[in-house]
């Protein structure tokens, strides 16, 4: 049996696991695809989080992405990564960079095993912040400049792709030059908040071959987290990396409440295969849950079969069906012989798509909707004094 | 790593310090601490076979160790070979 089909029938253990920490996030991306933005008070407790590093431990699991939210608004974030490393459990961790600072960045560099990922999804202010919000190019690029300083080399710098960069591709091949760091590309997912705004920035087909071709011509050493599989059938020469959608076989989700999901991409029940807390941990979970039995069973390739290009592409992401209400044995949205946007369009014509069922957004995005009335502290300025005393109506003083 | 000198059959190595294996059904995982990097053993056999060789005067008796058919072993020199330029393992 080849390696890839002992793959696509389940490791012992995950290869590749992302756990993210917190849904607290001090941003808040149009794109999330885990919806972040505030605490959930049912979060794995630093006892809890550590059982589940022992867990890992035990599995050889080598390394986790660690994720959130942003993981480092976590109390205990530091503690937990050195008791990871501490326990032959290597950690890549994803920041907006909010937390690295000089002094941080230096640990970091003189901490083994440990690797970070800054997330930047525009080479320019412009088009990084309006997906990701004002100021979050100024902090990360801040936080690049802290981990230069401080000597850590190769770190990764790992962008989304959209409509909006990929025509930045170069430039931040360039950043990442620049910072001594390792350029990470990955595909824009139709998941949590991403699924509002996935219409408006998933790469067009045009740009999809643009990015394909500049993947066989300048990728050598730029990671994908083999997230673009389905450019394969593109053309003969396949994208480096594992051809295969690795969820429940040899990927999986912790999320921050001890969920385990089939992969990072779909938050949804549907993909829900138990919860660390539950009796056997983690490692009952992945051996023994329905959901990834049945994800590790021989699956078909639907009305995907009869494709010349069924053998290089695989049919695509389960999580872009799924989300945008594909039938899962079905053609990916972004298929590149355009069996997606056909598919969609059938889609649109009827069924109710399903939506992400696992909201930790902010009520008040703050960069949707701007406080309009200023809350004051310390003494009133003359223009903002109350009309009476004791009667600081939010209204007084507001000037329309 | 001693990466500069080509293998030989008939001299003694091991398992990098910095490679932790990890048994799976159709071998094993590598796992390089130190780079980071991932591969595979894609047989069980040769799993042993690289288990092998700390114990084993040379890479050849190694082989003799984990029961390697005869006909098979210029295909797991080849693979030894392999992952001494990869640093899985490593002269001693």
């Amino acid at each position: 049996m080849k390696l890839v089909e002992h793959f696509q029938r389940g490791l012992d253990a995950p290869i590749c696991l992302t756990w993210e920490l917190t849904y607290a996030c001090n941003l808040s991306c149009v794109h999330c695809l885990s919806s972040s933005g505030r605490r959930d008070p049912r979060e794995l407790s630093t006892a809890e989080c550590k059982a589940v590093i022992d867990e890992l431990q035990r599995l050889q699991v080598f390394y986790v992405n660690i994720g959130g939210g942003e993981p480092t608004v976590r109390p205990d974030f530091w503690e937990l990564v050195s008791y990871a490393v501490d326990h032959q459990v290597g950690v890549k961790f994803s920041t907006n960079g909010v937390r690295i600072t000089p002094e941080r960045a230096r640990w970091l560099a003189s901490t083994d095993y440990v690797d970070v990922q800054l997330s930047l999804d525009g080479a320019t202010a412009e088009v990084n912040d309006h997906v990701r919000g004002p100021g979050s190019f100024d902090t990360v690029i801040g936080a690049m400049e802290n981990l230069r300083e401080a000597g850590f080399r190769d770190f990764k710098i790992s962008v989304v792709l959209t409509r909006q960069n990929v025509g930045q591709l170069d430039d931040f091949k360039r950043i990442a030059d620049h910072y001594g760091a390792q350029l990470r590309i990955t595909r824009l997912r139709p998941s949590g908040r991403g699924a509002d705004v996935w219409d408006e920035l998933h790469p067009t087909a045009e740009q999809q071959l643009t990015l394909y071709e500049w993947l066989l011509d300048k990728g050598e050493n730029v990671l994908t987290g083999d997230s673009f599989f389905h450019l394969n059938a593109l053309g003969s020469t396949p994208l480096p990396g594992l051809n295969l959608c690795g969820a429940g076989r040899v990927v999986c989700l912790i999320d921050p409440v001890g969920d385990v999901y089939a992969c990072p991409f779909a938050i949804h029940d549907e993909f829900l295969a138990g919860n660390v807390r539950d009796t056997g941990g983690f490692t009952s979970v992945w051996r023994e849950s329905d959901l990834f039995e049945r994800l590790r069973t021989p699956q078909t390739g639907g009305s995907c079969t009869s494709c010349s290009a069924y053998d290089s592409c695989q049919g695509g992401c389960m999580a872009a069906k799924f989300f945008t209400g594909l039938p899962l044995d079905g053609p990916d949205p972004e298929c590149v012989k355009g069996n997606g946007e056909r598919a969609l369009a059938a889609v649109g014509a009827g069924t109710e798509k399903p939506r992400p069922d696992k909201d930790h957004s902010r009520t008040v995005a703050p960069r949707k909707r701007p406080v309009a009335v200023g809350i004051g502290w310390g003494p009133p300025e003359p223009e903002r004094i109350p009309d009476r005393a004791c009667d600081t109506s939010p209204l007084a003083g507001f000037q329309p | 790593m001693s990466t500069d000198a080509a293998f030989d059959a008939d001299r003694p190595y091991r398992l990098s310090p910095n490679i932790a294996l990890r048994p799976e059904p159709f071998g094993a995982l590598a796992y390089d601490f130190t780079t980071r990097k991932l591969s595979f053993l894609k047989t069980r056999t040769l799993v042993e076979v690289v288990r092998a060789l700390e114990k084993q005067p040379d890479a050849r008796s190694a082989l003799v160790s984990a029961d390697v058919p005869d006909g098979e072993r210029e295909r797991y020199l080849d693979a030894l070979a392999g992952l001494l330029s990869a640093g899985t393992i490593e002269a001693r």
